[in-house]
């Protein structure tokens, strides 16, 4: 059982995820959820979280700030970070990979393209 | 650097609200002519998204629809029943509309990009109310392509004026922050 992070400032992002999630067939403990970078780093500190699907564009602390903010930290830096967002531009894409994202969900996504990128980590 | 091309524009709306519809919702859309407007619009009642759009080029998008779509849009998105009737508009419906605002906006931006250059995007402000008028702070006309779903008219707009100074100032704020844009 692996416990997992949602990262996105849209509670109905949120809640389309953790369904998907929950109606998947993957062997899935506690779903934690955050509006932003600052409230996921409070979760990351304060659970045993296995991997993290988070939104780029969010107020106070964006995704790419808090994938930086993660992989500079030992205690962190191997934890797996999706990012499932609106940017398909080359060059957040881009950023997101060269910061150490492990892949990368265009929005609108479906809840298979959520199923077959996780099952890599699961 | 030249004038986005109209048609390039609503394409882009015509595919990402298409894209979006059909992947999140699983609603049925058809769209209507294309037309330009003025900066201010008509007075109006419903839910008005708005994701503002700044690089070379800065401007707004927005998704504008009357309550009783609102909620459908929510219901579709959430995968919730429908609730009959009733004109209540609460905050999780916004947060629907302004998320699908934020899907549509940012896939237009992501197309438009590629004649444009590089746009940052904000995160989406949503109004509720009645006999409001929107206005651009610009003269540039709006793009509005209409669009129905169940009987009720939704609007994309998308409003952009060429302003390279922005973004050579916030280029200057990023260094000093020491971030690359």
């Amino acid at each position: 059982m692996i416990d997992l992070l949602i990262v996105d400032d849209s509670a109905a992002i949120r809640k389309i995820l953790q369904r998907v999630l929950r109606q998947a067939d993957v062997p899935l403990g506690e779903v934690y959820e955050a509006a932003d970078g600052l409230e996921a780093l409070k979760v990351v500190e304060t659970q045993k979280v296995g991997l993290i699907l988070a939104d780029i564009n969010m107020p106070n602390m964006d995704g790419l700030q808090f994938l930086r903010k993660l992989k500079e930290d030992s205690r962190w830096k191997a934890l797996p970070v999706i990012m499932v967002t609106t940017e398909g531009g080359q060059a957040k894409v881009m950023a997101a990979a060269e910061l150490g994202a492990g892949g990368y969900i265009r929005k609108p996504f479906t809840a298979d393209q959520i199923r077959h990128t996780l099952a890599a980590f699961l | 650097m030249q004038p986005l091309d109209q048609a390039i524009l609503v394409n882009a709306i015509l595919t990402a609200t298409t894209e979006v519809f059909e992947v999140m919702l699983d609603l049925k859309i058809a769209a209507e002519p294309a037309y330009l407007n003025p900066p201010s619009s008509e007075p109006t009642d419903g839910v008005v998204a708005l994701v503002g759009l700044a690089g070379q080029w800065v401007g707004t998008g927005i998704v504008q629809c009357d309550s009783g779509l609102a909620r459908v849009l929510f219901s579709h998105l959430l995968g919730v029943d429908e609730t009959p009737g009733g004109e209540g508009v609460d905050g999780e419906v916004l947060d629907a509309v302004a998320e699908i605002a934020n899907m549509i906006v940012g896939n237009v931006k992501n197309t438009i990009e590629e004649h444009l250059g590089p746009l940052g995007m904000s995160i989406p402000t949503v109004v509720f109310g009645r006999n409001f008028t929107t206005r651009g702070g610009g003269s540039e006309p709006w793009t509005i392509v209409p669009f129905i779903c169940r009987e009720s008219r939704m609007l994309v707009k998308v409003c952009l004026t060429h302003c390279p100074e922005a973004a050579e100032s916030r280029r200057g704020a990023a260094v000093l922050r020491g971030f690359t844009i």
